[in-house]
């Protein structure tokens, strides 16, 4: 199977001006107790200090596979490398010091921050856990709030005295208090209004040229992705159906998914195609080609074999058996 | 000087261009709504004077970001909101005068065969212990629009079609949780227009919906208010949802209607500052990444509004009379409106008048017309004089 893991210590196929991987991610599989197979054979790398956006809509096993990758929920099988350290194998005080290393801004900043621990001390915590020296965490939460730009008065609010953006932007400082490497934004602004929104995206690009970590920019906006990825991975079911350049897979999509899911933004120009009914259900997914039940150019042959990811051109992959006909 | 001046503004709509473009035709009529909330003390004034005119078979947006008090505007013509809501103005139905004078019997006959709600969140809006074919029963037989039990089921089965569920059986007999959310959404729009409404109100309809899943639910909705021919108002943050179904679009601002037009008139040609701004952070292709043009600063909490125009403070372009005296809507030619002082006090303003030959015209539907092209830099003296008496009158309030 070609997979992004096996294409990452290629240079020539990362398609990234700094091809260093961070994170790697192989053949990633999740099943819940309810039959759900949440995700299923995921593989994906995330190169220093570049953006990784995935989407996909609601059940695409997007959120799955960050909790899997933050070390918040085992993976069934697969590999997760950040660096050189084994992500499913890591233990104890191990543990710990990877996690200060990946951090998450989560979607819905109301419920992610403790309502009884000023935020100051919601973002201390953060240090508290990695038994940083008390001068030390005073020293850094300084510096993480500064850089987010928030008044160091806002320390002594509690998470109500703030607005939505105000907390987004604190959740931000919390996840930088730790220096990390890379940073899970799950639907990080999908929250916030789109005034606001654009604050905290010019917020997070700025951060990622001055401390040059990398993001994984999880979102079912696919405007918003567009903006702020270098590449895109996109998930139907599960599966990663495509991977290209965010640049390339705007001007050009090559699975019939990200065809549709691209036209179906309201207003994006593009030559609506209308899927048909919903996502099936992970508990049973169809036969094959998981997106063939709603494909508009679905062939006898996609029932039958589950299409893998295929470089089709350069930095671009595409699990269709369409494509596969037509590159070969 | 709200009252005053949206007052003074009502007034000279009536026999001129209204919100809307004309009086006469109108299904639904809001003159200088104001919404209050108080509780323990604190008052809120979440809608603070909103003129509108729903017509048959069109689409109003009503666009803004949470807190504008668009949801309110919509909740408060079916007046869905318990004892701590104050409302002043009128809420005007065709046939039916004023729906906020009219007592509690008369609104539970108003909901639903002539006002229904579309709300956002199908799976909190359903029953969840009772099936979809009985909840659709229950509001055929409670508003009598059936004969007998055996015709509504009859009628529920046709609706369910209706809204594009292809197996309307299955979808009576079935709970709630076992529906998708687009599939419940749209069990929620066949209660909804079970009975066939003058109005209906959908508020955010599409926000809990996956992308492919919204774009059905919008070309639905597109076509069954063709067909029905109902007024529509729309409440939406989305700047995409607004242009992709919208015939006219209301920018709503700390629970004012800053600007409004046909859609692709406000979409594509913006007049108010806020509406440009608004439109240029979203990410687009082509905007440089980290270089999106945000706006400073958060939307005011009501009660804490500044003096002068509400959008003041976070305006790029705000000057000295901005931060003083409130602005009004004035009728822009092309059967726009905007509150914005650059637009009548400023002949460099960068959005002057076009052409104003359209301006004076009402209507009774209005269509998309107005040209939404060229805009010359003319000075106010290009403006008609309709408008003329509502700055006169907020000058001298000041």
């Amino acid at each position: 199977m070609s997979t992004t893991a096996e294409l990452a210590d290629d240079p020539t196929t990362a398609g990234s001006l700094r091809p260093t991987p961070l994170l790697v991610v192989n053949d990633l599989v999740k099943t819940f107790g309810n039959g759900v197979r949440a995700v299923d054979g995921v593989s994906l790398t995330v190169h220093k200090g570049e953006t990784l956006g995935l989407v996909g809509e609601s059940g695409c096993g997007k959120s799955t596979t960050a909790k899997m990758i933050l070390r918040l929920l085992a993976p069934d099988a697969g590999l997760i490398l950040l660096g050189d350290d084994d992500l499913t194998a890591v233990r104890g005080r191990q543990l710990r010091q990877v996690r200060a290393r990946m951090q998450l801004v989560p979607q819905d900043p109301q419920t992610s921050f403790n309502p009884r621990l000023s935020i100051r001390s919601s973002i201390e915590f953060n240090l508290r856990a990695q038994r940083t020296e008390k001068a030390e965490r005073a020293r850094r939460v300084a510096e993480a709030m500064e850089r987010v730009g928030m008044p160091m008065a806002y320390g002594q609010r509690f998470p109500h005295e703030l607005s939505g953006g105000q907390l987004q932007r604190a959740a931000i400082a919390r996840a930088l208090v730790t220096s990390p490497e890379l940073i899970v934004c799950d639907e990080a602004v999908s929250a916030l209004d789109k005034s606001i929104q654009a604050q905290v995206l010019n917020l997070l690009v700025e951060l990622q040229q001055d401390l040059g970590m990398a993001y994984l920019f999880i979102s079912h906006d696919l405007s918003v992705v567009e903006h702020l990825s270098d590449r895109v991975l996109v998930m139907y079911l599960g599966r990663v159906v495509e991977e290209a350049s965010a640049s390339q897979l705007w001007a050009r999509p090559r699975h019939p998914y990200t065809e549709a899911l691209l036209s179906a933004a309201p207003s994006s120009g593009r030559t609506r195609i209308m899927l048909t009914g919903d996502p099936p259900s992970p508990v049973d997914p169809p036969s094959g080609c998981t997106f063939r039940t709603r494909c508009p150019v679905a062939l006898p042959a996609c029932a039958e074999e589950r299409p893998l990811l295929q470089i089709t051109e350069p930095h671009h992959l595409v699990a269709c058996v369409n494509e596969a006909r037509t590159a070969a | 000087m709200t009252t005053l001046a949206t007052t003074s503004d009502a007034d000279i709509m009536t026999d001129a261009t209204p919100p809307a473009g004309g009086t006469s035709g109108a299904t639904l009529r809001l003159r200088d709504l104001h919404t209050t909330f108080s509780s323990r003390g604190l008052t809120v004034h979440a809608v603070r004077g909103v003129d509108l005119d729903l017509h048959p078979g069109e689409i109003t947006v009503l666009l803004g970001e949470s807190g504008s008090g668009k949801s309110v505007t919509a909740k408060s013509i079916m007046r869905l909101y318990g004892a701590n809501a104050t409302f002043a103005g009128t809420v005007e139905l065709d046939g039916r005068g004023d729906l906020l004078a009219a007592g509690p019997k008369e609104m539970l006959s108003v909901r639903g065969p002539e006002i229904a709600l579309i709300p956002q969140d199908p799976s909190a809006a359903l029953d969840p212990l009772r099936r979809i074919g009985a909840q659709i029963v229950e509001v055929l037989r409670q508003h009598k629009a059936v004969p007998s039990r055996a015709a509504a089921k009859a009628r529920a089965l046709e609706l369910l079609g209706q809204v594009g569920i292809p197996d309307p059986a299955r979808v009576y007999r079935s709970f709630p949780h076992e529906l998708s959310g687009g599939m419940r959404q749209r069990a929620v729009i066949a209660i909804a227009v079970s009975c066939d409404p003058k109005v209906l109100i959908a508020d955010e309809p599409t926000t809990a919906l996956d992308v492919t899943v919204q774009a059905q639910i919008l070309a639905l909705f597109r076509s069954l208010i063709d067909r029905m021919g109902s007024a529509v108002l729309l409440v939406t943050h989305d700047v995409g949802v607004a242009e992709e179904v919208g015939d006219r679009i209301g920018v709503m601002y700390a629970g004012r209607i800053v600007e409004y037009g046909p859609a692709a008139d406000v979409l594509g040609d913006p007049r108010h500052p806020y509406t440009r701004a608004l439109l240029d952070s979203i990410p687009t292709p082509g905007v440089e990444r980290g270089q999106l043009r945000s706006i400073t600063g958060q939307p005011p909490v009501s009660g804490e509004l500044p003096p002068g125009c509400a959008f003041a403070p976070r305006c790029p372009e705000a000057h000295d009379r901005c931060r003083a005296t409130d602005p009004v809507l004035v009728d822009l030619p092309g059967r726009r409106l905007a509150a914005c002082h650059l637009l009548t006090d400023d002949p460099d303003a960068p959005a002057g008048p076009g052409d104003p030959t359209d301006a004076g015209a009402a209507g009774p539907t209005g269509g998309p017309g107005g040209p939404d092209g060229p805009v010359d830099a003319a000075g106010p003296t290009d403006e008609t004089p309709v408008e003329a008496p509502a700055p006169a009158g907020e000058e001298s309030a000041a």
